[in-house]
């Protein structure tokens, strides 16, 4: 499936993409200004910027072919998409239990909230909203990628 | 410490009701201007560090920030510019020699601009690049007289560059400017059709698949200069002087020498590379053709030789030394032409500009009748594809782009190059900011320019009903002057405008 | 305002007729082809070049002089009884025509090289007299020297051509090969001098266009002791093929092809040998490439080349008849004066030659060295 690379020897560590990511999940999907103004909640990313030794690396959810936030999920709330290949999560089933956080081995799951129930965030590739994961899209060195392997 | 007498140059504007936090400022600021700051629960700007370079207004995903000039003028005082008065605070205050980078910025006069082309109108038809081929392809080297009874006729005996167009990408060193950077003029040099110099210093391991495309320079420092180099590249350079420093050799710090530099020049990682202001080889005239010689000779013959010098007043005779000196080219380098690192009173104030340089130099050979035996390329402030025109109808051979390519990839001309803190991952070692020039990307706009210029090129030369670059070359009657006065027409060869 | 000292643009007629068996013509066939190219020139500039019209003067420099007054004459009198061994002298034999006017004192010289001057200054006998010849008309004020070939001549006037053939009685020589001009000058130059064919030791030219790369081939071909004194097409065009086939000694082949190359695309079809030969010649000598519309004919002792510009931006027709072969700018100016039926009519495309040569010449240009 396709899915966002990252091209460790340009990710300059910007964060740009987080930006981008966290408005395209927010109210205001395509207008970043009011996502950061406007929303009742602060837009959060979901995505993570990992630097080590100097050099820094944009992750997100690997929608995994063996998603063990899946296999994990007490109430069949996360779900894999048998078309698209995208792991998501069934807003209304749904408790809250944040087992998927515990359970992904990346830690691309984050705890969040939405009208004051728990919730967890991860990366959904901007299908909602998107033809192209907005990370990709805002990158400004192309150090992300969105294809197949 | 006490205070700094010397006002901060810049402020930066950060409009709040657009900020968002975001930080992304903070962490492309190589120069620490902004930070965040925990108390205040903010993004807080130290405007004395900035150096208008734009990386952080360029990044701002919601155009909060700007950057002014500091209002803050001395009282008006035609004759102490602000600054002669902050570069007194400075050297007052440091006790050394005032360093910059890129080219001279001083108002001089910019002879490319008091110069305008012609177009043909009923005599004679303008032609359409569209519809017509227009063909610039240009050999740079030494031609030889063609006789029908000469084996030479039969023999490549001088050897040739052949360029798709006439522009090549000027020396600039691994150390002044990082291996992306090289990297991508390596590759948009390839995809051209063209050349690039590496500059002094010798070629990165990764880049010997473009030795083809690439002129290596042999300086006063001899940096990375060996044998297999030579014979791998498709020209040597002889560098004798620079447009930005005549007269001034080079300087690299340790603190640039990391691993990789180290082992391209050939030095031990941390220690300074200096380039004397002569080659100690080279004393005389007849001291640079033992070195040309040499170069051939390492070359087996294969291999055009350049020399490039800078423009200065004597220019016509030096270039004549050096055609029969044996060069097969000639590289002029205005004083305008561009540096990572120079003395600010060399840089705004020896030498002199290209375009006289160019007239003076072209005609002195065609008066020595020796021309068509050496190549003439020049270097030094070429802005854009009319600049190119012109100077070809002077003529030059080809040009030489340093500062327009750096543009290219993103420099914003902030004449910081020295400082090794370039944020735009250009004049730099740092490899978090090295990083941030992607060569892919450089490359695709270095090529996007060229074929820009090259259609622009096309177009001009169409509308002279030209359709071969060659017919330009030393064309003047294709110029007129305007705004010059006899002695400056006199020099250029030029009429003047409506003669 | 004359010639060399503004540059004056022009659109004109060209027409040339070789027998290449040397079978002699009068100047009326000549005369008659370019007349119906009338429209093509304004009467500012007519003239034609034959060859072979005078033997028994065949080892002479047949010098045509045009002269404003008596003292020019005199002066260059002086100069030619100095350096030069002085044979026949007469004032061109002219008939008055109504159309032609103010014509200048017009003489002819049969001249050689003197044997000590020529040692002393240690050049061939061509080049001496190209030396001569330009340095009269560049230092002896109101004298021009307009013809100094062997056995052939120039004669041209402010006028149009038919008018000026008249003028020269040209129905009365007999020559080989004739070429002629009929100018359409975009300015009014007024001065004989300035009329086509132009002419350097046994070359003519006569050309219809505007070269766009004329500074380019006169700042190259001055380096190489010519001195492009008119600012005329024609006359660097001249130069640049006494450069080439006389004193480089190319074929007339190279010669065009490297005043008018295959593109570059074209020359990378061609086969090895070939495209390294092209790529050379045109590398060596890009700044003599023909840039801009031409058609030309460029004629010397042995024959005739017609060529157009490589894009083909002026109009060129060719046809042979026989031992005849014809160029001209207009097809009808051929059938005009065709004699019998044309066997091949053909437009020369862009940039390829048309060379008639004479039986047994191998080259156009008969050198004097060989010809001695």
């Amino acid at each position: 499936m396709k899915k966002v690379y990252v091209i460790e020897d340009f990710c300059i560590g910007c964060g740009t993409c987080m930006v981008y990511c966290a408005a395209a999940h927010s109210e205001y999907p395509k207008d970043l200004l009011k996502a950061f103004k406007l929303s009742s909640l602060k837009p959060v990313p979901r995505l993570f910027i990992e630097e080590e030794e100097g050099n820094s690396y944009s992750l997100m959810c690997r929608h995994c072919d063996e998603p063990l936030c899946v296999y994990s999920c007490i109430s069949g709330a996360m779900f894999k998409d048998n078309r698209t290949g995208v792991v998501k999560v069934d807003k209304e089933r749904c408790v809250g239990c944040f087992t998927c956080v515990i359970a992904c081995p990346y830690g691309f799951i984050r705890e969040g909230s939405e009208n004051g129930r728990s919730l967890p965030l991860k990366c959904d590739l901007c299908k909602d909203s998107f033809d192209m994961p907005q990370c990709v899209e805002h990158c400004p060195n192309e150090a992300l990628r969105y294809g197949e392997e | 410490m006490g205070i700094n007498l010397v006002m901060q140059e810049y402020e930066v504007l950060r409009n709040e009701a657009k900020c968002i936090g975001c930080k992304i400022c903070v962490n492309q600021c190589a120069n620490n201007v902004h930070r965040w700051d925990e108390d205040w629960q903010m993004i807080i700007s130290d405007d004395k560090y900035c150096v208008n370079c734009h990386r952080c207004v360029v990044f701002c995903p919601t155009g909060a920030l700007s950057i002014r000039k500091n209002a803050n003028d001395f009282t008006f005082n035609a004759n102490w510019e602000n600054r002669h008065i902050k570069n007194i605070y400075r050297q007052a205050q440091s006790g050394g020699v005032l360093l910059t980078g890129m080219g001279n910025d001083r108002p001089y006069p910019v002879y490319w601009d008091k110069m305008v082309l012609n177009a043909s109108q009923v005599t004679n038809p303008s032609i359409d690049p569209l519809r017509e081929p227009i063909e610039l392809k240009v050999f740079l080297g030494r031609k030889s007289a063609l006789n029908e009874k000469d084996e030479v006729f039969k023999d490549d005996i001088f050897p040739w560059l052949e360029l798709d167009l006439p522009v090549m990408f000027s020396a600039m060193s691994f150390g002044s400017v990082s291996l992306n950077v090289h990297k991508a003029l390596a590759r948009a040099a390839e995809t051209m059709g063209t050349y690039w110099n590496a500059g002094e210093g010798g070629v990165h391991a990764d880049l010997k698949k473009s030795m083809n495309h690439t002129i290596v320079q042999v300086a006063s420092g001899r940096f990375g200069v060996n044998p297999a180099m030579l014979k791998e590249a498709a020209a040597v350079e002889i560098k004798i002087g620079q447009g930005a420093k005549p007269g001034i050799g080079g300087h690299l710090p340790g603190e640039k020498v990391g691993q990789e530099v180290a082992d391209t020049r050939m030095i031990p990682v941390g220690s300074d590379a200096i380039s004397p202001a002569p080659h100690h080889d080279i004393y005389s005239i007849e001291d640079l053709k033992q070195l040309i010689f040499a170069i051939k000779e390492a070359t087996d013959y294969k291999k055009p030789v350049a020399v490039k010098v800078a423009a200065v007043h004597n220019i016509a005779a030096i270039a004549s030394g050096i055609a029969r000196a044996g060069a097969d080219i000639i590289v002029i380098d205005g004083f305008r032409g561009g540096t990572g690192a120079a003395p600010q009173a060399i840089r705004d104030n020896v030498g002199i500009p290209i375009e006289f340089a160019l007239a003076a130099v072209d005609q002195r050979l065609r008066e020595e009748g020796i021309r068509n035996e050496v190549s003439i390329v020049v270097a030094g402030s070429i802005r854009n594809s009319s600049d190119i025109v012109k100077a070809v109808a002077l003529g030059a051979d080809a040009v030489y782009i340093g500062t327009a390519a750096l543009i290219a990839l993103g420099c914003h001309m902030c004449q910081k190059c020295y400082t090794g803190k370039c944020n735009w991952g250009i004049a730099t070692q740092d490899p978090k900011l090295v990083k941030r020039l992607n060569p892919e990307i450089g490359a695709r706009k270095l090529v996007n320019l060229l074929t820009a210029w090259q259609h622009e090129i096309k177009e001009m030369l169409g509308g002279m009903g030209i359709n071969a670059i060659e017919s330009l070359r030393g064309n003047r009657l294709m110029l007129r002057g305007i705004g010059l006065n006899k002695k400056e027409l006199e020099i250029l060869g030029i009429k003047a405008a409506g003669e | 305002m004359n010639e060399g000292k503004v540059r004056i643009s022009s659109g004109c007629a060209i027409a040339g007729i070789i027998d290449r068996k040397r079978e002699m013509f009068s100047g009326t066939d000549i005369i008659e082809s370019i007349a119906v190219m009338h429209e093509r020139s304004n009467g500012l500039g007519g003239g034609f070049a034959a060859y072979g019209i005078y033997p028994g003067y065949e080892d002479c420099y047949a010098l045509h002089i045009f002269f404003d007054d008596k003292g020019a004459r005199q002066k260059t009198e002086d100069f030619l009884n100095c350096n030069l061994k002085v044979g026949m002298t007469e004032a061109m034999p002219l008939r008055k025509v109504k159309t032609v006017k103010k014509p200048p004192q017009i003489w002819r010289y049969f001249v050689r090289a003197k044997e000590q001057k020529l040692m002393e200054a240690g050049m061939s006998e061509d080049e001496f007299m190209v030396q001569a010849v330009m340095k009269i008309n560049k230092t002896i004020k109101g004298a021009y020297v307009f013809s100094s070939g062997k056995n052939m001549g120039v004669f041209k006037a402010v006028a149009y051509p038919e008018d000026a053939g008249e003028f020269y009685r040209l129905d009365e020589y007999k020559g080989y090969l004739w070429t002629a001009h009929g100018r359409f000058p975009t300015n009014t130059p007024g001065w004989w001098g300035g009329a086509h064919p132009f002419n350097l030791l046994d070359w003519s030219v006569v050309h219809n266009g505007e070269i766009s790369s004329y500074d380019a081939n006169r700042r190259f071909i001055e380096m190489y002791e010519y001195e492009c004194t008119l600012q005329t097409d024609t006359e660097v065009i001249t130069y640049i093929f006494d450069f080439l086939i006389r004193k480089n000694n190319l074929s007339i082949e190279k010669a065009a092809a490297v005043v008018a190359p295959p593109l570059w695309e074209q020359i990378a079809e061609k086969d090895q040998k070939n495209r390294e030969k092209l790529r050379r010649l045109r590398g060596t000598y890009g700044s003599l490439l023909l840039n801009g519309p031409f058609s030309i004919i460029l004629s010397a002792s042995n024959g005739m080349m017609a060529l157009n510009d490589r894009i083909k931006l002026r109009s060129l027709v060719a046809a042979e008849e026989g031992s005849r072969l014809y160029v001209a700018s207009e097809e009808a100016a051929i059938r005009r004066v065709a004699r019998e039926k044309l066997e091949r009519i053909w437009a020369p495309r862009g940039g390829e030659p048309v060379i008639a040569l004479l039986e047994g010449a191998d080259d156009i240009f008969l050198k004097q060295d060989e010809a001695n």
